[in-house]
C-alpha cells in the first residue's frame, strides 16, 4: 500500500460537470477514498459532453468524464428514493468530507440540509460549489462559462478596443472554481481533524473569479485606489515593444521584451548594426509608434526565417521572456515535458489506453498516482453496498427498484 | 471561539510576482503565520509594483491595475502602495533581509528552523545561485515542507526558461485556444490564468503535505510545475488529441453546441453575455423579445439551424440587446430562465447586489495607503469564517517582531543588521 498523503480522508462525492468533480480529482489523486454518485442509467452530465474518440458518444468514453474521474470510485443511487437515502447516510457518517454542486436548495429538498447531516455526522466538511453561492439575489441564475469571466472575472479588459470583451480558452475558469473549493475543503478538514469543528463551505463560482489574481483584483483595487476602469485597449498598442505574437515558419513565437527588457531583445536579434543606432534608447523611444513598426518589422524578418521553437531557444539564451505558442500536437510531442511525465496513461476497460494529463505537482514523499481510472457508471455499487452490510439479494432488488 | 484552521503554522515566503504570492495568501487567510521576506537591496521587476521610485509622471503613464496607486500618487513608500502587489499581499507579515549580505543565510537559517513551510516560485538557477535548496533547509529543519514552484520544472532544458504566466499559457497550448476566431493571436491579451491556477494548486499542496506530516512526521519536497499544473485545466483539448489527434482552436465566444455570444448593450463599451442552449431555451427567448418577426424564419427553427445562421442570428440578438443595458438583459432573461449576464467592469462590481449581499468586499486600512474597499475572500466558511484581519503588508513592517521576538535577537544585533542593510523599510534612492 503506498504512503499516499490524504490516503486516510474518506470523500463522499455528489458533484456533476467540471467544477465540482475536478475539487474531488485533486483529492483523489492525492490518495483520498473518492465514492462519487451519479444518477442511474443517467450518470454524470460530463459523460454526455465530449470529446468523444471518433466523435461517438459513449457514456464511457467522454474526454472530459475520464479526466476529471480518475481514482474515484461510481455508485448510482436516485436520491428521491426512501432507499438511497438510507445508503447515503451511511455513507455520509463514515465520510470526512462531502462535496456537493446542486443547484442551491436542492440538499435541503433532498433531506440533506447540512444542519441535519451534522447530526449524523458532526465533524463532516460539506463543501458546495455552485454557480453564486447559496445566498444572494443571483442564487438561483443560471451561468455559463462566459458568463463566469464576464460577472467575475476580468473579461471587460480582455480582448481589444475595436471589439467586444473575449472570453478564455475553454472550460479553464471551471477548473479555477474546483481548485479554489478544494484549498477551502483542506482548510476545513484540518479544522476538523484538530478541532472537532464540521462546517458547511460556500463556494460561487463567480466570486473564485473575483477573488482570482488572474487581473480581477488588481483591477478591482486599482479602480477603488484611483477610480479608473481596466478596459480594453487598441490592437497593437500596449506599454512598450517588443511585445506579443509574431509569425514563424511554423506559427507563432510570443515575446516581452519592452521598456527595461529591450536589450535583451536586441541580444535576441543577434544585436545587429540597425538596433546600435541612439534613437532606440533614447527617453520615449518605447512609446514612439514609427519606432515600435520599425523594429516589429525587424522581428518579423527574424521569426519568419525560425521555427517556433528555435525561436524561443535563441530568446531565451538571451533571458527574454518568451513563448512558442504551442498546439496541444506540440505539447503531446515535446520531449522534455514528455520526459518529466507531464502525461500519462491510463488504461480503461471501455475507452481503451489514452494518454491524459499527468500530476499537477509532484509530492517526492507521497506521489500522485493513478490507483484506478475513471469508474464505469455504478461500477462499485456492489463493492459499497456490501461493504455498508447489504447482502447480494438487497443489491439485485435495489436494483430492480431503480434504486441503483 | 474556535481557532482558523491553519493556525499555528508558520511559513516562510519568498515568493515573487504573482504565482507564489497568491498561494501563500491562501495559506495566510486560512491562519497560517506567513512572513514574507524581502531584500531592501533588489526591486524585482512587477514584484511590489513597476518601480520603486516612480514620479507623479512616470505613474500615470502605467494602467490602473498595475501603477494605479491611491489617486496617482507616489506617497512616501510608492511600493506600499501598488494594485498589482497589494491584491496578494493581505494576511501576511513582512521582513526585510538580504541573502547576498554578509549575516543573511544566517538569519535565514535561523527562520528555518522554527517554520514548517516555506514557498519560493523562482528560476532554478537564482535558487542555486542563493545556495537554497531543499537540502539546506533539511539540514535545518528535519520536518519541514518546501514548495518550488517554476515555470516548467526544476530539471531539464526549460529549468530557467524566463516566462510570465502569459508564456506559460502559450507553451502548454491555452493561448491558442482564447481570443477571437477570426484575427491572429496578437490580438490576445495578455493574461494570467495560469498564475492563479499555481497560486491555489500550490496551497492545496501545501496542505496536503501539512495533512501527511501530521500522520507521518515526515515533510517534504514538492515541485509545481507551473506549465505543468495548468495543463490539467486544459484537459478536454489534451484528451481529444490524444483521442482524435485534433488541436484545439479557439471559438471566441462561442459555444461548441449551443449559441451563445457577447453582445453590445445601451452605454458606451458595455456588453452582456447570452447562451442559448436548447428549444425550450429558445422559446423562451423569444417570449423574453416579445416574439418578433424573424424569430419566425425557418432558418432559426431548430437548435441544429441556429448554430448553422449563427452569424445571422447574432445580429438579431446584438439589435435587441442594442436596446437595453447589461444588467437589464441578465433580468430580462434570467427571469425566464435563460443564461444571461452583464460584462461587469470594476465599477460594476463593486456595486453589484449580489457581491454587496454576499459581503464579497471588506474594508480594510494600511498605513501607507489608507483605508480601502477590497476584494474579500472567495468562498466561505461557516465555523472558521475566513476574513481580511490585516491589510496589504508594507516592506519589512514586521522586522521588530520576527528578529526580536521570534529570533530573539538582542537590541545590538538589531541595530547591526540594521546598518548591514538587511532591516529597514525603504527601498535605498538609488533604486529606481
Amino acid at each position: 500500500m503506498p504512503d499516499l498523503a490524504l490516503g486516510d480522508v474518506k470523500v463522499l462525492d455528489l458533484t456533476n460537470l467540471v467544477a465540482g468533480p475536478y475539487c474531488t480529482k485533486l483529492l483523489a489523486d492525492y490518495g483520498a477514498d473518492v465514492i462519487k454518485v451519479e444518477i442511474p442509467g443517467l450518470g454524470d452530465g460530463a459523460r454526455r459532453l465530449g470529446p468523444f474518440p471518433g466523435d461517438m458518444p459513449h457514456r464511457e468514453k467522454s474526454g472530459l468524464f475520464l479526466h476529471l474521474n480518475t481514482n474515484k470510485q461510481s455508485i448510482t443511487l436516485d436520491l428521491q428514493t426512501e432507499a438511497a437515502g438510507i445508503v447515503i447516510r451511511e455513507l455520509i457518517r463514515e465520510a470526512d468530507i462531502l462535496v456537493e454542486s446542486f443547484r442551491p436548495g436542492t440538499m435541503a429538498q433532498l433531506g440533506m440540509a447540512y444542519e441535519s447531516l451534522r447530526s449524523i455526522n458532526p465533524t463532516l466538511v460539506m463543501t458546495s460549489i455552485s454557480n453564486f453561492g447559496q445566498t444572494g439575489p443571483y442564487r438561483d441564475y443560471r451561468l455559463t462559462d462566459v458568463m463566469v469571466y464576464g460577472m467575475g472575472g476580468e473579461m471587460y479588459s480582455t480582448g481589444i478596443a475595436e471589439r467586444e470583451p473575449v472570453k478564455l480558452g475553454v472550460n479553464v475558469l471551471l477548473y479555477q472554481a474546483g481548485a479554489t473549493a478544494s484549498v477551502a475543503t483542506m482548510g476545513s478538514l484540518f479544522a476538523a481533524r484538530d478541532q472537532g469543528i464540521g462546517q458547511h463551505v460556500d463556494v460561487s463560482i463567480m466570486e473564485t473569479q473575483a477573488g482570482s489574481i488572474d487581473r480581477r483584483m488588481s483591477t478591482l483595487i486599482g479602480f477603488q485606489y484611483t477610480g479608473e476602469i481596466t478596459g480594453r485597449n487598441p490592437h497593437g498598442s500596449g506599454a512598450g515593444y517588443p511585445f506579443g505574437a509574431t509569425p514563424c515558419s511554423d506559427g507563432y513565437f510570443e515575446v516581452s521584451a519592452g521598456r527595461g527588457y529591450f536589450p535583451r531583445a536586441v541580444s535576441m536579434l543577434g544585436s545587429p548594426a540597425e538596433l546600435d543606432d541612439s534613437k532606440w534608447y533614447a527617453p520615449g523611444a518605447q512609446m514612439d509608434m514609427e519606432l515600435k513598426q520599425e523594429f516589429d518589422t525587424m522581428l518579423m524578418i527574424w521569426s519568419l526565417e525560425r521555427t517556433k521553437s528555435e525561436a524561443w531557444a535563441i530568446a531565451q539564451k538571451s533571458r527574454v521572456l518568451s513563448a512558442p505558442l504551442n498546439t496541444m500536437g506540440d505539447l503531446a510531442v515535446d520531449p522534455e515535458f514528455n520526459r518529466r511525465g507531464a502525461f500519462v496513461e491510463i488504461e480503461h476497460p471501455v475507452a481503451g489506453t489514452l494518454k491524459y494529463p499527468a500530476r499537477p505537482f509532484i509530492m517526492n514523499d507521497c506521489p500522485w498516482s493513478i490507483r484506478r481510472p475513471a469508474p464505469l457508471l455504478g461500477e462499485h455499487n456492489s463493492e459499497v453496498l456490501s461493504r455498508l452490510g447489504y447482502p447480494a439479494e438487497d443489491v439485485v432488488r435495489l436494483r430492480q427498484q431503480g434504486v441503483i | 471561539m474556535p481557532k482558523l484552521p491553519l493556525e499555528g503554522i508558520r511559513v516562510l515566503d519568498i515568493t515573487v510576482v504573482w504565482a507564489g504570492p497568491y498561494c501563500t495568501q491562501f495559506l495566510g487567510d486560512l491562519g497560517a503565520e506567513v512572513i514574507r521576506i524581502e531584500s531592501l537591496n533588489t526591486f524585482v521587476p512587477l514584484g511590489r509594483g513597476p518601480m520603486a521610485h516612480p514620479t507623479e509622471e512616470t505613474l500615470r503613464e502605467m494602467s490602473p491595475w498595475t501603477g494605479g496607486t491611491p489617486d496617482r500618487q507616489p506617497g512616501a513608500r510608492a511600493w506600499n502602495r501598488y494594485p498589482i502587489f497589494n491584491a496578494h499581499a493581505r494576511n501576511k507579515l513582512g521582513m526585510t533581509l538580504d541573502f547576498l549580505r554578509p549575516g543573511g543565510m544566517d538569519i535565514f537559517k535561523r527562520l528555518l528552523k522554527i517554520s514548517d513551510v516555506l514557498v519560493e516560485n523562482n528560476p532554478t538557477e537564482t535558487m542555486e545561485r542563493l545556495g537554497i535548496s531543499y537540502q539546506l533547509l533539511q539540514g535545518q529543519n528535519p520536518s519541514i515542507i518546501m514548495l518550488r514552484m517554476p515555470a516548467y520544472g526544476n530539471d531539464g532544458a526549460y529549468q530557467n526558461h524566463r516566462a510570465y504566466g502569459l508564456h506559460i499559457e502559450g507553451v502548454i497550448g491555452h493561448t491558442l485556444q482564447r481570443g477571437y476566431a477570426d484575427m491572429d493571436p496578437s490580438a490576445n491579451t495578455s493574461v494570467l490564468m495560469s498564475d492563479a491556477a499555481a497560486g491555489t494548486q500550490g496551497a492545496f499542496a501545501v496542505m496536503a503535505a501539512l495533512h501527511h506530516r501530521k500522520r507521518t512526521g515526515r515533510g517534504q519536497l514538492i515541485e509545481l510545475s507551473q506549465a505543468e499544473n495548468t495543463m490539467s485545466f486544459l484537459g478536454q483539448s489534451v484528451m481529444d488529441h490524444s483521442m482524435n489527434g485534433r488541436n484545439a482552436a479557439t471559438l471566441g465566444n462561442r459555444h461548441p453546441y449551443a449559441v451563445q455570444g457577447c453582445y453590445p448593450c445601451k452605454g458606451e463599451d458595455r456588453w452582456a453575455t447570452i447562451t442559448i442552449f436548447d428549444d425550450n431555451d429558445w422559446t423562451a427567448f423569444k417570449q423574453a423579445l416579445g416574439n418578433p418577426d424573424w424569430c419566425r424564419e425557418e432558418k432559426f427553427s431548430d437548435s441544429i439551424s441556429r448554430y448553422h445562421y449563427h452569424d445571422d442570428l447574432d445580429r438579431h440578438i446584438g439589435e435587441w440587446t442594442q436596446r437595453f443595458d447589461s444588467y437589464e438583459v441578465m433580468q430580462l432573461l434570467q427571469n425566464v430562465g435563460i443564461a444571461a449576464g452583464p460584462v461587469m467592469h470594476q465599477r460594476d462590481a463593486y456595486a453589484d447586489p449580489h457581491l454587496n449581499q454576499r459581503e464579497f468586499f471588506e474594508v480594510v486600512h494600511q498605513e501607507d495607503t489608507g483605508t480601502h474597499v477590497y476584494p474579500g475572500i472567495a468562498y466561505k466558511m461557516s465555523e472558521t469564517p475566513i476574513k481580511t484581519r490585516r491589510g496589504p503588508v508594507r516592506l519589512g513592517e514586521d522586522n521588530e517582531y520576527v528578529y526580536k521576538t521570534l529570533l530573539n535577537c538582542t537590541d545590538e544585533e538589531y541595530s547591526e543588521l540594521e546598518s548591514q542593510g538587511h532591516i529597514g523599510m525603504d527601498y535605498p534612492e538609488e533604486i529606481p
